[in-house]
């Protein structure tokens, strides 16, 4: 067990390293001038070189890339070219916001499609299972500001049930939060409900072909019974991986989310950064955001080990 | 040992099989509908002006009417025919994102091929890289090179490409894997054959499918990254009138009411996807049969 959780945490540090690499290469080596690109077309030449001398865009590539590389251990990824402040405080707050966001989206899709997943697997082939199967895959495709757009304008707008703006008034309660964020944490839960719902259907229909479960029917256990012992921690082995890897890639699609909702988080801070390149806070942004999806598919990971032993002794 | 039927009707029995497995689509409804969805936005995008009942650019009416007899969906923030616009909205995503999805699934299978066949250090090698791609949300990379880059038609076309092109090198790469403990691939070897006759000739046409497979469902995506990059800001620039810039121009206007210059576009957004994936879906089935 120990073996495995080293070999783990270091093919995860090889992917982050890999991952501040892949940044550093777009960001320095691809062809453009930073100091053009944030003081704008217009701009003297000598004001754009004075701004690479400080930048340190001049520099050697190799001792940049030391810099940036030291940035990943020390936890110092300099200033933001806007305000001049330090950057990851204002990331940290603003991955706090969308956290909050995220755990309310997965939390509301996560049992539904939890529960739909198994329903389809028992029930393959019927009209049941082909609906829960049609509704993800048609759900999951269209993208979250789309299905925003739309749960403003009919929930929002012509009904009036929920407030179109995610933002909560200043000492809300934590019911009132939630109704305020209810829409935007939707918009997202529909997006993952086919995911999540097609791999435990996956998962299902995998256990309930294996012999074991036949074993377990044919000695008289309840269906009921034969789910909750047999089926569940096995056929939910292939959901908990990939909530794992949703968690990372829930940043991309927050950005759209936020901006319709106007929700001030990573993906409202991004977009700023984006449209005053602000390069630091997006570098920073990006390369934090990997952390998390690190995290994410390593705890998923180990609670995979948890449930199945025999992920563990697995050598890939 | 008798000589065994001429090359010629092992072809015919090929077209034979291909007529049948076209057959079979086409009685699946999802993927009729989908055709006829997909091929609508096709000849509009194509017909463009000549057919819309206003100049999409042009014609500058009252702002904000709401859908009525003269504008059916109503006009937008600087009074242009939203169902005009709408129509001819496709044009720009229908050109970057077949393109994207062609460029990311032909360096994907190159890829997914090279590392399929030679496994050993150059598949660890390429697998770890692939891997660190795979754990960032395309949006996100795609962001972050735009704004470095600038952005442009071009640009949008390459990141796009680019960022899929992990994600099919590993689905190709695992149909390879698969393929190369086949006897056929044995017996080229023995042949003599080289590594790259192999992976051209025998490999690739057997792994064609998924291949196929892959670019309808890389297509769906390249709209929906597209979509999600020009709303961002990033992608297709003014003054198209492209559905994710539409909705990124008029989203504002919602809360007071004004919703549809943001909600024909989005449902243009998501009846085409939805149109694209049915046609994978199905293909999808086709293939595992």
């Amino acid at each position: 067990m120990t073996r495995w959780l080293l070999r783990r945490l270091v093919l995860s540090l090889i992917t982050l390293w890999l991952l501040a690499t892949l940044v550093f290469i777009i960001t320095n080596v691809l062809p453009n001038d930073i100091g053009r690109t944030i003081l704008g077309p217009f701009a003297p030449q000598e004001s754009v070189d004075a701004l690479n001398e400080r930048l340190g865009t001049n520099d050697p590539l190799l001792e940049q890339y030391l810099r940036s590389m030291r940035s990943l251990v020390t936890f110092d990824f300099g200033n933001s070219f806007q305000s001049g402040q330090p950057v990851l405080p204002t990331i940290l707050a603003a991955i706090g916001r969308s956290g909050v966001l995220a755990a309310f989206a997965l939390a509301l899709t996560i049992p539904i499609a939890i529960i739909a997943g198994l329903y389809a697997g028992r029930h393959r082939g019927q009209p049941s299972d082909r609906a829960i199967v049609l509704f993800g895959l048609t759900f999951s495709s269209i993208p979250e500001f789309v299905i925003g757009t739309f749960l403003v304008v009919v929930v929002g707008v012509q009904l009036g049930l929920l407030p179109v703006l995610a933002t909560p008034p200043p000492r809300a309660g934590i019911l009132d939060t939630a109704r305020f964020l209810l829409m935007p944490a939707l918009a997202m839960a529909i997006v993952y409900f086919g995911y999540i719902a097609r791999m435990t259907r996956a998962g299902t229909i995998e256990v309930l072909e294996s012999d074991y479960i036949r074993t377990a029917t044919m000695k008289g256990l309840t269906t009921t019974q034969t789910i909750r012992r047999h089926v569940l921690r096995n056929a939910l082995v292939p959901t908990v991986a990939v909530i794992g890897v949703q968690i990372g890639y829930l940043f991309g699609g927050i950005i759209g989310v936020e901006k319709i909702f106007n929700y001030n988080g990573m993906g409202q801070l991004m977009l700023f950064a984006a449209q005053r390149k602000d390069i630091p806070v997006l570098t920073a942004g990006v390369i934090v955001i990997g952390i998390v999806y690190m995290l994410a598919t390593l705890a998923a990971d180990l609670i995979i080990a948890w449930m199945n032993p025999r992920a563990r002794l697995e050598t890939h | 040992m008798a000589v065994i039927s001429p090359t010629v009707d092992i072809r015919s029995e090929r077209a034979q099989a291909r007529r049948e497995s076209r057959a079979v689509l086409f009685r699946k409804p999802g993927f009729v509908v989908g055709l006829v969805i997909l091929g609508m936005w096709a000849f509009l995008a194509i017909a463009g002006q000549a057919i819309t009942p206003y100049d999409p650019f042009n014609d500058f009416a009252t702002g904000h009417q709401p859908p009525g007899p003269e504008h059916l969906f109503g006009t937008d923030r600087l009074g242009r025919d939203v169902l005009s616009r709408v129509m001819v909205g496709a044009r720009d995503v229908l050109i970057v994102a077949p393109l994207a999805a062609i460029l990311g699934v032909t360096a994907g299978s190159l890829l997914g091929l090279i590392m399929g066949y030679y496994r050993g250090l150059v598949d660890d090698l390429v697998s770890r890289i692939v891997e660190a791609f795979l754990s960032l949300p395309v949006i996100l990379v795609a962001l972050l090179t735009l704004v470095v880059l600038g952005t442009s038609t071009l640009v949008v076309v390459l990141v796009v490409g680019i960022l899929f092109t992990p994600i099919v090198a590993r689905t190709v790469r695992a149909a390879v894997q698969t393929e190369r403990q086949l006897d056929y691939v044995t017996a080229a070897k023995l042949r003599g054959e080289s590594g790259l006759y192999i992976m051209a000739r025998e490999i690739f046409p057997n792994v064609l499918g998924p291949i196929v497979v892959e670019l309808t469902v890389r297509f769906g995506f390249a709209i929906f990254t597209v979509a999600t990059l020009s709303f961002l800001g990033v992608g297709i620039q003014p003054p198209s009138p492209d559905w994710g810039l539409s909705v990124s121009e008029e989203y504002s206007n919602m809360i007071s009411g004004k919703w549809w210059p943001t909600f024909f576009p989005a449902l243009a957004i998501a009846s085409c996807i939805v149109a694209i994936n049915l046609i994978a879906d199905a293909l999808q089935s086709v293939a595992s049969e």
